[in-house]
């Protein structure tokens, strides 16, 4: 399992960042993700595999003051 | 005289120039009201916050955001100084440059900033090569740390963020504009454009407001209320104010009257 914005997910072996954001259906242009505290950066999502336990956050600007 | 400020009187942060010395929150809008407000307010920057991203929500802040505008993410949410560093990080990675606005939270009623975190952030950031806009209480001690720390401006709270309260800090903002040699942009608190123009008479660098706006009846036009209101107090202050006495002085002539002395 992996747990993405704080919610478990299940996730399939060998299954990389740009399959998961591509699975959840995010727009990789407005996004920046990072696991396990470590930032990943837009061109590195297809190298980085995803393992059992990794905490992932995907994250993009919203409103604010 | 106008084409004088318009041409001469920038705002400088560290180095990069601004025609208009209004800063927008982007907070509380629907997202077809962010342009209008942004085109009324003149503004040339806009702060955004970072959160997690919902896939099922397809329209986008950024589409609605004019492409001159320079994007100002804060550090909301963050409540120490690691938190903040790490929200910053993960904002300039979505490729809208190196401004940070540093917030660092931990009181829930009042909302007011932890100066000492606050500092710590900014010199980590500093080092990173971010321009850095932290987001203070007006404390003088606090805002030399700051500069100190590489701070690119201050950004003391005028009130409550989101409070409408206006000046509650005057004297101490004042003492920071006197004392400290970097840009001081008022943010927070401030209710009405009358607030902003006063505090830019009193040599504030910019102001920055988000809720007076975002609460309006008419969020367009207090958007534009609020930048003549910001180049007026722009102007007084390069003016000088006129002086006060305690006795009338006429202002016609005392001469000449339509009677015989």
């Amino acid at each position: 399992m992996l747990k993405v914005n704080g919610e478990q997910r299940k996730f399939k072996d060998g299954q990389n960042i740009a399959d998961l954001i591509k699975e959840c259906g995010y727009d990789k242009d407005f996004i920046v993700v990072e696991v396990n505290l470590e930032i990943i950066p837009k061109g590195k999502y297809r190298e980085r595999p995803l393992n059992d336990g990794d905490e992932v956050e995907i994250l993009r600007f919203m409103g604010g003051g | 005289m106008e084409n004088k400020i318009e041409n001469n009187d920038k705002l400088i942060i560290a180095g990069r120039s601004f025609n208009s010395r209004f800063i927008l929150g982007s907070g509380k809008y629907s997202l077809t009201l962010i342009k209008a407000a942004v085109e009324n307010a003149g503004a040339e920057i806009i702060t955004l916050a970072l959160r997690r991203a919902d896939a099922k929500d397809k329209d986008n802040i950024m589409n609605y955001i004019p492409k001159n505008v320079t994007v100002l993410p804060n550090t909301s949410g963050a409540r120490t100084a690691d938190e903040a560093v790490r929200i910053a990080r993960l904002s300039r990675e979505l490729g809208m440059g190196d401004f940070v606005k540093i917030e660092v939270i931990r009181d829930s009623k009042y909302l007011f900033p932890d100066n000492g975190e606050t500092v710590k952030a900014t010199e980590i950031l500093a080092k990173e090569g971010f321009v850095v806009m932290p987001y203070m209480f007006p404390d003088l001690n606090a805002a030399r740390a700051l500069a100190d720390a590489g701070a690119a401006c201050v950004m003391p709270l005028a009130a409550p963020i989101g409070s409408n309260k206006g000046l509650c800090a005057r004297d101490f903002i004042k003492i920071l504009i006197d004392e400290i040699d970097l840009p001081i942009i008022v943010d927070a608190g401030i209710g009405r454009p009358s607030q902003a123009c006063e505090v830019m008479e009193t040599g504030a660098a910019a102001v920055m407001a988000n809720t007076a706006i975002a609460t309006a009846g008419d969020v367009p036009l207090m958007a534009r209320a609020f930048r003549l209101a910001v180049e007026a107090g722009r102007a007084a202050y390069i003016s000088g104010l006129g002086r006060i006495s305690d006795e009338a002085a006429a202002s016609s002539p005392l001469t000449g009257f339509l009677r015989n002395e």
